[in-house]
C-alpha cells in the first residue's frame, strides 16, 4: 500500500471519468505532435528539393504549378517551352547550370523524367547498380521504384501517357533499366530518368505517326522544334535573381518561377489550415485540463469523508494532497503518451496515403525536440488541474466532516 | 490510558460543552452514555485529538496530549489511537486488505499483511479480504473498521457509537469482539453511544 497504488485504484474506481481525461488529453497532444512531424517533415522534404536550384523556366502559367512539377514531381506541367529558349539562357552570364527536363509519361505512377546526367548529378543521386542511362531507351531508376519490385536491371517496360498510372500505353517502343540510384531521400528516389532523347522518340514517334495521317508537313516542323518541359537553373551569383526572372518572362515565351518564394507562399497558404487546427489542438487540451479538474474536484466532493477518515488515521494533509496530485499527473503521462503514439498512428496514415499518391514518404518516428516541451506542458497541466481542488484538503474540517457524515 | 480532566469545548458563544472527567486505564473498558445533543461526539472527537479543547488536559499514554501541535497531534492518533465510527467508511476504491492495511502505512509502520489476516480470522471475515469494502454487510463493515482500529496496536480505542446501526445479534457480537480485541493488545476501550442495550456489557460507566 502506498500513494502510487491509491492514486490507481482511485483513477480505476472512476474509470469513465479517467477514460474522459486522458481521452481528451491523448487527442489535444495527438493532433499538436502530429502537426509538429508534419510540419518539420513536408519542411524538409520541400527543402531538401529546392536545394541549389534557384530558378525554374516552364511554360507561361501559374508558377507554383511549374515549381511543384518540375522540382517535386506532384503537379501537371504548365505546358512546353522550346529548347532553343532554354539553350539560349546556357550562355546567360548570370546562368551557371540549366538542367532540362521533359516530362509527360510515367510507368505504374512512377514519372519518367526526360534529363541529362546533371540532374542526378545535382541530387547527388549515384548510381548503385548497373549503369547511367546513356544511349535512347535506356532508364535508371530511383530507389522506391526499384522497391517497388516490378523493375529490375534488364527489364524492359512501355511507358503509359500523361502523369499517373492508367494511361495510354506507347507499346511499340520499349524502355530497359540499365541502372539502380542509391537512396537520396529526394526527389529522385521516386523517378526513373532517361535522356531527352528517348522522350522525344517517344513522342515524336507517336505524334509523328497522329500527324502523319492529317498534316503531313507538320512532321518536319517537330523535327526542328524540340521542346522540354521545363529547365532547373542554378545562378552564378545572386545579382541573377534580381535581372533574370523579370528578363524571362518579358522577353521570352517561358515563364520564370522562383523555388523559395513559391515555396514560402506554399507555406503560408497551408500555415492557415495549420494555424487552425493548432488552435483547435489547444482548445482541446484546455478541455482536457478542465476535465481533469471537474473530474478530482467532484470526486474530492464524493471522497471528502475517506479523506477526513485517512486524516484520523493520521495520514498527513501534504501526503492526501500528493495523492491527488499524483491522480492528475498519471493522466497526463497516459494522455501524453497515448498522444504521442497516436500521432505516430496518423504519421503513418499520412505517409501511406502521401506515399500512394506522391510517392513522398514522411517516416520520421523519432521524439522531436519540441515533444519534449510538450510533455512538460502536460505535466504541468496536470499538477495545476489536481492542485487547485486538492488544495480543498488543506482546509478540510475532520472533525465536522467525520460527524456530518 | 487515557484520562482527562476539566474538558471544555465551545462550536460558538451559545454551544459550550463541559465534560465530566473521563479515566480509563490500559485493559480497561469505559462506557459513556449520553443522549443525542449531549456532546457524546464532541466528547470523542476532543478525545481523538481531531478537536482542540477550549480549555482542560488530555493525557494519552502517560503524555500531555493537549495544548500541542496538530502535526503532533497526528502522529499521537496514527500511533496511539484506533478509532471506530458509528457507520464504518472505507477508502472506497480499495480492497478489504488494502484498507486494513492503511493504518500501518499511515503510522510509517510495516505493512503486516499476517497479522491482518489473523484479525480478519479472529473478526470472522477472513473469506472477503480481497473484496471491495462496498459488497460486504453493515455488521461484516464494523467488524473490518474494528480490525483497522486494530492494526497499529494502540494505547487507545474510541469506539463512536459502534452498534447503533447494528441488530440486536450483531450488536451482541461487535461489543464481545471489541472488548476481546482490546484486551488482547491492553489498550483502554473507550465507548461512546446512546445504545442501552450496552448498559449491562460494561462495569464503568459515565452518563453525559
Amino acid at each position: 500500500m502506498n500513494l502510487f497504488k491509491i492514486s490507481i485504484a482511485n483513477l480505476k474506481e472512476k474509470k469513465l471519468n479517467s477514460f474522459l481525461s486522458a481521452l481528451l488529453l491523448t487527442l489535444g497532444i495527438g493532433m499538436i505532435s502530429l502537426l509538429l512531424l508534419l510540419n518539420k517533415q513536408l519542411d524538409e522534404q520541400f527543402r531538401r528539393n529546392i536545394r541549389g536550384i534557384d530558378m525554374v523556366v516552364g511554360a507561361k502559367g501559374s508558377p507554383l504549378q511549374i515549381i511543384l512539377s518540375s522540382i517535386y514531381q506532384i503537379d501537371a506541367p504548365t505546358g512546353n517551352i522550346p529548347l532553343s529558349e532554354v539553350n539560349t539562357l546556357k550562355r546567360n552570364p548570370f546562368v551557371k547550370t540549366v538542367i532540362p527536363l521533359s516530362m509527360g509519361d510515367n510507368y505504374n505512377g512512377f514519372r519518367i523524367v526526360g534529363t541529362n546526367e546533371s540532374y542526378s548529378e545535382h541530387f547527388e543521386a549515384k548510381v548503385s547498380s548497373g549503369k547511367m542511362f546513356n544511349s535512347t531507351m535506356e532508364v535508371t531508376i530511383g530507389s522506391k521504384v526499384a522497391l517497388s519490385g516490378t523493375l529490375k536491371i534488364g527489364s524492359t517496360f512501355a511507358s503509359a501517357h500523361g502523369l499517373d498510372a492508367g494511361g495510354d500505353v506507347h507499346g511499340d517502343k520499349k524502355y530497359k533499366v540499365v541502372g539502380i540510384f542509391e537512396p537520396t531521400g529526394s526527389v529522385v528516389d521516386q523517378l526513373i530518368l532517361t535522356s531527352l532523347s528517348s522522350v522525344w522518340d517517344i513522342h515524336e514517334h507517336a505524334e509523328g505517326e497522329a500527324h502523319h495521317e492529317e498534316h503531313e508537313e507538320s512532321v518536319e516542323h517537330h523535327e526542328d522544334e524540340k521542346q522540354v518541359t521545363s529547365a532547373l537553373i542554378r545562378f552564378r551569383n545572386p545579382m541573377g535573381l534580381i535581372a533574370l526572372p523579370r528578363q524571362i518572362n518579358e522577353n521570352t515565351s517561358m515563364q520564370a518561377a522562383l523555388p523559395s518564394i513559391e515555396i514560402n507562399r506554399l507555406f503560408s497558404l497551408l500555415g492557415v489550415g495549420i494555424e487552425t487546427l493548432r488552435a483547435l489542438a489547444l482548445i482541446i487540451i484546455v478541455i482536457a485540463g478542465a476535465s481533469v479538474f471537474i473530474s478530482l474536484y467532484n470526486s474530492l466532493k464524493e471522497r471528502k469523508y475517506e479523506i477526513a477518515l485517512m486524516l484520523s488515521m493520521g495520514a498527513t494533509r501534504t501526503r492526501l494532497f500528493l495523492m491527488l496530485l499524483l491522480e492528475g499527473l498519471m493522466l497526463s503521462v497516459i494522455g501524453y503518451l497515448a498522444g504521442v503514439v497516436l500521432s505516430r498512428i496518423g504519421l503513418l496514415a499520412f505517409s501511406r496515403a502521401a506515399e500512394k499518391d506522391f510517392h513522398y514518404s514522411l517516416k520520421e518516428f523519432s521524439l522531436l525536440p519540441e515533444e519534449i516541451y510538450l510533455f512538460a506542458a502536460a505535466l504541468l497541466l496536470g499538477i495545476l488541474a489536481a492542485a487547485l481542488p486538492s488544495l480543498g484538503i488543506y482546509k478540510l474540517n475532520i472533525s465536522r466532516t467525520l460527524a456530518e457524515e | 490510558m487515557i484520562t482527562s480532566k476539566n474538558l471544555h469545548f465551545s462550536y460558538s458563544s451559545q454551544k459550550h460543552f463541559t465534560f465530566p472527567d473521563i479515566s480509563c486505564d490500559d485493559n480497561e473498558t469505559l462506557l459513556i452514555l449520553g443522549q443525542s445533543g449531549k456532546g457524546k461526539t464532541t466528547l470523542l472527537h476532543l478525545l481523538a485529538l481531531l478537536l482542540k479543547p477550549t480549555s482542560g488536559e488530555i493525557h494519552i499514554a502517560n503524555k500531555k496530549a493537549s495544548g500541542i501541535s496538530s502535526s503532533e497531534a497526528t502522529n499521537v492518533r496514527a500511533q496511539n489511537i484506533g478509532i471506530i465510527y458509528q457507520r464504518a467508511h472505507f477508502a472506497s476504491s480499495l480492497s478489504v486488505m488494502e484498507n486494513i492495511l492503511l493504518p500501518n502505512y499511515f503510522a510509517g509502520q510495516k505493512q503486516d499483511r499476517d497479522k491482518a489476516s489473523f484479525l480478519a480470522s479472529e473478526l470472522g471475515f477472513a473469506e472477503h479480504l480481497e473484496k471491495k469494502t462496498n459488497q460486504l454487510s453493515q455488521g461484516e463493515q464494523q467488524r473490518v473498521s474494528i480490525a483497522r482500529a486494530l492494526m497499529n496496536n494502540p494505547n487507545v480505542i474510541l469506539a463512536d457509537e459502534p452498534t447503533s446501526s447494528l441488530d440486536d445479534d450483531n450488536c451482541g457480537k461487535v461489543i464481545d469482539l471489541l472488548k476481546k480485541q482490546s484486551a488482547q493488545i491492553g489498550a483502554s476501550l473507550v465507548v461512546v453511544t446512546h445504545d442501552q442495550r450496552l448498559k449491562d456489557e460494561f462495569t464503568n460507566s459515565v452518563f453525559l
